[in-house]
């Protein structure tokens, strides 16, 4: 069974404890820039949105990629960026329709979520279970569509 | 069912491996006239900067990969389509029968009417043949002119500038990417090139090369004479019809389809830079001459071929260029409609920009500069064609929002997938 990333904003306190995990983990840095996972902060609501790559099914990034650097790791479910074989040509960072690929000036590659091959340390270090690595049935299309009815009307008033 | 592909581009390659995935009985055979492995026209600018071998370029890594998923790649150049028999001409006079054909044979760079194009030292930079010969020829320290500075001329330009070369860069419009960004966003382009040490003339065109000794005499509009150990060509390109004579499949600017990208015959289908696809923002039909485009025609006129009735909803315009450090990006409707509002974010000293383009209460395009993070949403925020309610107002006061804004009204909170489906 695939697992997936489990994102319930309503539990997010807005920590960042889980960009300082991702980018060390990524980057052997803590640093929040370097981040693969974001907190958004809506300041008027007081409210913290987590938010990364579901490793969508369509995967744009990975049809886009010019030079198959971008490949489906079949045991994780994830789109893993090789960095190696990446020229940095960006296309895959204007293809995602998430805004969830970035380009990184330093090293000059593309990079993403790669659920950190199997046990996303994001998950590990959210204190309050707002991220939650679960399989990924749970995180299924009927239950993102009600949970997104649940809480539309709040963004859209907002 | 024998499904026969001309053209082993990445829109080529792209149709093949679908095709394979969804009708496995089927034979697919790939059709391509270059002497390579198929490969990326797009990775040429980093083959040229030895950022990656040859084998780099290569759309596909493992040498097997075609034989293992039973796609046989021919090395053949198509010259002529028969609809009613259903056969084509290879060079060399042998033949192909196929039942479903797909044309993905790309574009070709335009050769502008100037004279002494012929001259020993001018290149296209469109093959890993041209590659080669650029390569050998334009090395530390030679002086190369540049003509155009278009979308390809200005990624051309980045891996020139990076082999260290003499360059100067000649366009015939007012700005740098003319057709990509708007005066603002051009110009500081330009500025930008500038103050890196490359030439560059806009508003001005080349008259005339003529050879003078070794090298090249490059005259400009201007009346200003440049000397240049090489020239190299890239101002425009045009999709690969010519093999269509007499075929009877319907043609313009490329072959002409329907949201099927299905082409005037109907076992006759076409993807890329050769297939005159709608245009998502327009709802026209033009060529977009780009490489995810391409990859979108091959995924969807493959699902066609194999039987299934996927329509196109329309690729989206969309360009990233990395001019010397400075990244820009376009989408869509970047220069605008008629009546509709737009934000705009100008900081010119530190080279950002970000400009968004409304109709009523939707995004339509973009343009921006010293953009790398999120980048993409603005793809999301225009193909979901999602209203933006009260963000609207937000976005008009501070552009940069755009993820915040694609989070408050699609309410995707992570749980994304699908939203454009
Ligand atoms: C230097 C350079 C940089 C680029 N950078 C970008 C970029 O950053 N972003 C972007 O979106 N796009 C970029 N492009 C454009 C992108 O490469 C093209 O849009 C893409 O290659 C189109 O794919 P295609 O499969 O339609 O055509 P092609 O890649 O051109 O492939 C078509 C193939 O068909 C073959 N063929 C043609 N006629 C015949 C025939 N009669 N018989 C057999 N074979 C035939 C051709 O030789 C070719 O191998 C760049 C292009 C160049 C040259
Ligand atoms: S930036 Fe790298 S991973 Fe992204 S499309 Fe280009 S080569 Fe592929």
């Amino acid at each position: 069974m695939l697992k997936a990333l489990q994102i319930e904003p309503e539990k997010c306190t807005g920590c960042l404890q889980c960009e300082l995990a991702c980018s060390f983990q990524a980057e052997g840095v803590f640093n929040p820039s370097k981040s693969r996972i974001k907190i958004f902060t809506f300041h008027d609501e007081g409210r913290f949105v987590p938010y990364t790559c579901t490793q969508c099914s369509e995967a744009w990034c990975m049809h886009a990629c010019p030079v198959e650097a971008i490949v489906f790791n079949d045991r994780t479910g994830a789109k893993e960026v090789l960095a190696d074989v990446c020229v940095g040509c960006k296309v895959c960072t204007i293809a995602c329709p998430f805004g969830t690929v970035n380009y990184d000036q330093d090293d000059k590659v593309a990079y993403k979520c790669d659920l950190c091959g199997g046990a996303p340390e994001c998950a590990k270090a959210c204190p309050t279970g707002a991220i939650t690595y679960v399989d990924a049935d749970h995180t299924g299309l009927a239950r993102m569509r009600a949970h997104a009815a649940k809480t539309a009307n709040v963004g859209a008033s907002a | 069912m024998q499904h026969v592909i001309i053209g082993a581009g990445p829109a080529g390659v792209i149709a093949a491996e679908t095709l394979r995935r969804l009708d496995p009985g089927a034979s697919v055979k790939l059709v391509g006239d270059e002497q390579e492995p198929p490969y990326s026209r797009m990775a040429l600018p980093y083959y040229l900067f030895d950022r990656i071998q040859e084998d780099g370029t290569h759309l596909r890594k493992q040498p097997d990969h075609f034989s293992r998923n039973g796609i046989e790649v021919l090395r053949a150049r198509v010259t002529a389509v028969n609809t009613k028999a259903r056969r084509l001409t290879l060079d060399g006079g042998k033949e192909l029968g196929f039942d479903k054909l797909l044309i993905a044979t790309g574009s070709h760079p335009i050769r502008p009417p100037i004279p002494g194009m012929d001259l020993d030292g001018i290149f296209s930079c469109w093959t890993l043949a041209d590659g080669r010969n650029i390569a050998k020829r334009a090395g530390k320290g030679s002086r190369v002119v540049l003509m155009g500075a278009g979308f390809i001329g200005c990624i051309i330009l980045e891996a020139l500038a990076m082999r260290g070369v003499k360059l100067t860069v000649i366009e015939m419009g007012d700005r740098m990417v003319p057709r990509m960004m708007n005066q603002v966003a051009g110009g500081l382009i330009k500025k930008w090139c500038e103050t890196k040490g490359v030439g560059v003339h806009t508003s001005t065109r080349v008259e005339s090369i003529e050879k003078s000794g070794a090298a090249l005499k490059v005259r400009l509009s201007s009346d200003k004479v440049l000397d240049a150990d090489v020239v190299i060509s890239a101002t425009g390109v045009r999709s690969n019809l010519e093999f269509l004579g007499g075929s009877g499949i319907e043609t313009d600017f490329g072959v002409k389809v329907n949201d099927r990208l299905q082409s005037s015959h109907p076992d006759v289908f076409a993807a890329g830079d050769v297939c005159q696809g709608r245009d998502f923002s327009t709802g026209e039909y033009s060529v977009q001459a780009i490489q995810p485009t391409a990859a979108d025609h091959g995924r969807i006129a493959a699902a066609n071929m194999a039987g299934r009735s996927v329509r196109h909803q329309g690729s989206v315009n969309m360009n990233v260029l990395d001019t010397m450090g400075l990244i820009s990006t376009s989408y869509g409707l970047w220069m605008g409609v008629p009546g509709g509002e737009s934000a705009e974010l100008r900081d010119t000293d530190r080279y950002r920009y970000l400009s968004l383009q409304f109709s009523g209460d939707h995004l339509v395009g973009a343009q921006s500069l010293g953009l790398t993070e999120h980048v993409g949403v603005l793809r999301g925020l225009i193909q979901t064609r999602v209203r933006l309610g009260r963000w609207k107002d937000r976005l008009l006061k501070d552009p940069t929002r755009i993820m915040e804004a694609y989070l408050g009204c699609t309410q995707a909170l992570g749980h994304n997938a699908g939203v454009l489906a």
